[in-house]
């Protein structure tokens, strides 16, 4: 982390600006004077919407919402890489100190056929949510509250699904990614389940499924580059790429070579 | 969802299949490499060699078969996958462009796979079909073996055969320098390609992780420089007469201005 700094800075913003979807975009500049360095980089663009809207502009549209690292809302690619210039951050805790005074800044939306720009810096990440619908989820009766320990999990494979599980659904490697392939973001939502006893008894449709249904929605295919989880603010290792894949082959041989069921209705006749 | 299906038509599949080909590829461009390096040893041992493998007949042809089918399916499930990922960027372009990870290898898969697709259409049409170079076809240089030879107790040819002389097709074809450089330069970028593409093979199957993908990057590496030195050393050797040809050999014949008579086609 950067110490604490108090001399003030002064950026340009190269910013893209898209009034909507089907109509074309450009980069605009706009200055942003005697910003506190300690601000974040969402701030400097409150500020500077601040003033846009003082003088009857439209303002920049960007999504955000925790503004701590957390929501994967924040979505932006700044100076050419998701997220900003550090390793492992979100937007959202990206800070002006992070960089020169007096340079240019160039801000732009998340882009990838599957999300289309709606306004600005805001792209639909909703593509995500349907993967997710896809096989995201395991389908159990909750019922009471169990016995902590009914279900013994290693402590490895418990970490494992965690750090699967951190995966805030950001898009950032759909964004960093040269085939737009959403593989790291599957990858982690098809492990975090399928490495858990909970998730054993749709292990096989959920992989096959939710990269089905990645497939539908247009996102290219991985050439194992691994720039996405350079871009990722959750350090998602690509180990879960080469994992997915695995479970995907297996599951189709297993679901191509599964015993015929048995004919008629069963039960005693 | 059927497996086929899968294997086909999904993005996975599709690299699935590409690894699977790739690595049969590999196979086959290593298995080919030492086959050729026989070129140094005396000419029984390669036209020995090549005479075995023209009378496999219906065999021979069954693995070009498989070969062809390999390579067609490999550059189909490229071409599918690169063009359905050139889509999915999207309308607009970054203003900025920046790579954060990917190895240069990587980035030139897709050029140094074209560039290995028309080198191997010529390689074909040079000692495969004749097409290229006619006048220095090996059916049209004879060579009688002088001695049996023997591989892994088969006998591939007998003394006092006539067989093909494969090699001094190979030395007169080398002796010119824009066809050995041409040679050079393919083999270099196949070697590039093979750099990104072996190591990439096995994050694809599902066999790559952190914990071993340092030494699989260096195994992949030693195995791609050991490739491409093997794949230098018989063009250069021959170019720059480090290799000379042996003595009663077409290719002797020639180099010392001596006029060297097609004998008759045999089989
Ligand atoms: C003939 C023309 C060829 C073309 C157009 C081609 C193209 C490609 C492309 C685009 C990839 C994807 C790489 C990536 O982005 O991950 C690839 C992968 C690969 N290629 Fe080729 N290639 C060709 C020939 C060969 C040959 C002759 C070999 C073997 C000697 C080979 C071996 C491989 C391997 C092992 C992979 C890795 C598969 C994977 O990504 O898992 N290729 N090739
Ligand atoms: S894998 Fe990383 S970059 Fe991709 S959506 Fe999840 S948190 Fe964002
Ligand atoms: S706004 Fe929530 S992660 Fe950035």
């Amino acid at each position: 982390m950067v110490a604490e700094t108090s001399k003030n800075i002064s950026v340009t913003i190269r910013v893209w600006r898209q009034p909507a979807t089907d109509q074309p975009g450009k980069f605009v500049d706009y200055p942003a004077k005697d910003l506190n360095p300690n601000m974040s980089l969402l701030e400097m663009l409150d500020v500077v919407n601040d003033q846009l809207e003082r003088i009857g502009e439209d303002p920049i549209a960007f999504a955000h919402d925790c503004r701590e690292g957390i929501c994967g809302t924040c979505s932006l690619v700044i100076d050419g890489k998701p997220h900003g210039p550090h390793h492992g951050v979100a937007s959202c805790q990206t800070y002006m100190r992070s960089f020169e005074d007096n340079s240019i800044i160039t801000i732009e939306p998340f882009r990838a056929k599957p999300f289309p720009v709606i306004k600005d810096l805001i792209s639909d990440r909703s593509a995500f949510d349907k993967i997710q619908q896809a096989g995201g989820f395991i389908s159990i009766r909750t019922g009471s509250a169990q016995d902590a320990n009914a279900t013994p999990i290693p402590k490895e494979v418990a970490d494992l699904a965690m750090d699967a599980a951190q995966c805030i659904g950001c898009g950032a490697c759909v964004a960093a990614c040269k085939n737009a392939s959403a593989m790291l973001f599957v990858s982690a939502k098809v492990s975090q389940l399928g490495l858990l006893p909970q998730g054993q008894p749709e292990r096989d449709t959920r992989v096959l499924n939710m990269v089905a249904k990645m497939d539908e929605l247009g996102f290219g295919s991985c050439t194992n580059q691994y720039e996405c989880s350079a871009a990722c603010p959750k350090l998602i290792s690509h180990d879960f790429i080469a994992r997915m894949n695995r479970d995907y082959i297996a599951a189709s041989f297993r679901s191509a070579f599964k015993p015929t069921p048995a004919a008629g209705s069963g039960g005693g006749a | 969802m059927s497996l086929i299906g899968n294997l086909f038509t999904s993005s996975i599949g599709r690299k699935f299949i590409m690894a699977i080909t790739g690595l049969v590829l590999v196979g086959f461009v290593f298995g080919h490499l030492v086959g050729n390096l026989q070129i140094f040893l005396s000419p029984d041992h390669i036209n020995g060699y090549a005479h075995f493998l023209q009378g496999l007949g219906p065999a021979l042809w069954l693995v070009r078969l498989v070969l062809l089918a390999t390579v067609a399916l490999h550059i189909w499930a490229a071409v599918v996958l690169t063009l359905e990922s050139r889509a999915a960027r999207g309308p607009n372009d970054y203003g900025v462009k920046k790579w954060l990870h990917a190895t240069w290898a990587s980035r030139a898969m897709r050029w140094s796979g074209v560039i290995v697709f028309f080198f191997i259409l010529y390689h074909l049409a040079h000692f495969t079909l004749g097409i290229a170079d006619h006048e220095n076809f090996k059916s049209n240089f004879n060579w009688t073996m002088q001695h049996d030879a023997k591989e892994l107790g088969i006998t591939l040819a007998k003394q006092g055969e006539g067989v093909h002389d494969v090699y001094s097709m190979i030395f007169i074809g080398f002796q010119n320098p824009i066809v050995s450089i041409f040679y050079i330069i393919a083999t270099s970028l196949l070697s590039v390609h093979l750099l990104h593409g072996i190591e990439s093979l096995f994050q694809t199957i599902g066999w790559r992780n952190g914990t071993w993908a340092c030494c699989l990057r260096k195994a992949v590496t030693g195995l791609v420089v050991l490739y491409f030195l093997g794949n230098l050393i018989i063009p250069g050797a021959i170019l720059t007469g480090i290799a000379e040809p042996a003595a009663g050999s077409a290719a002797a014949l020639k180099a010392a201005g001596q006029s060297v008579t097609a004998p008759a086609a045999h089989n």
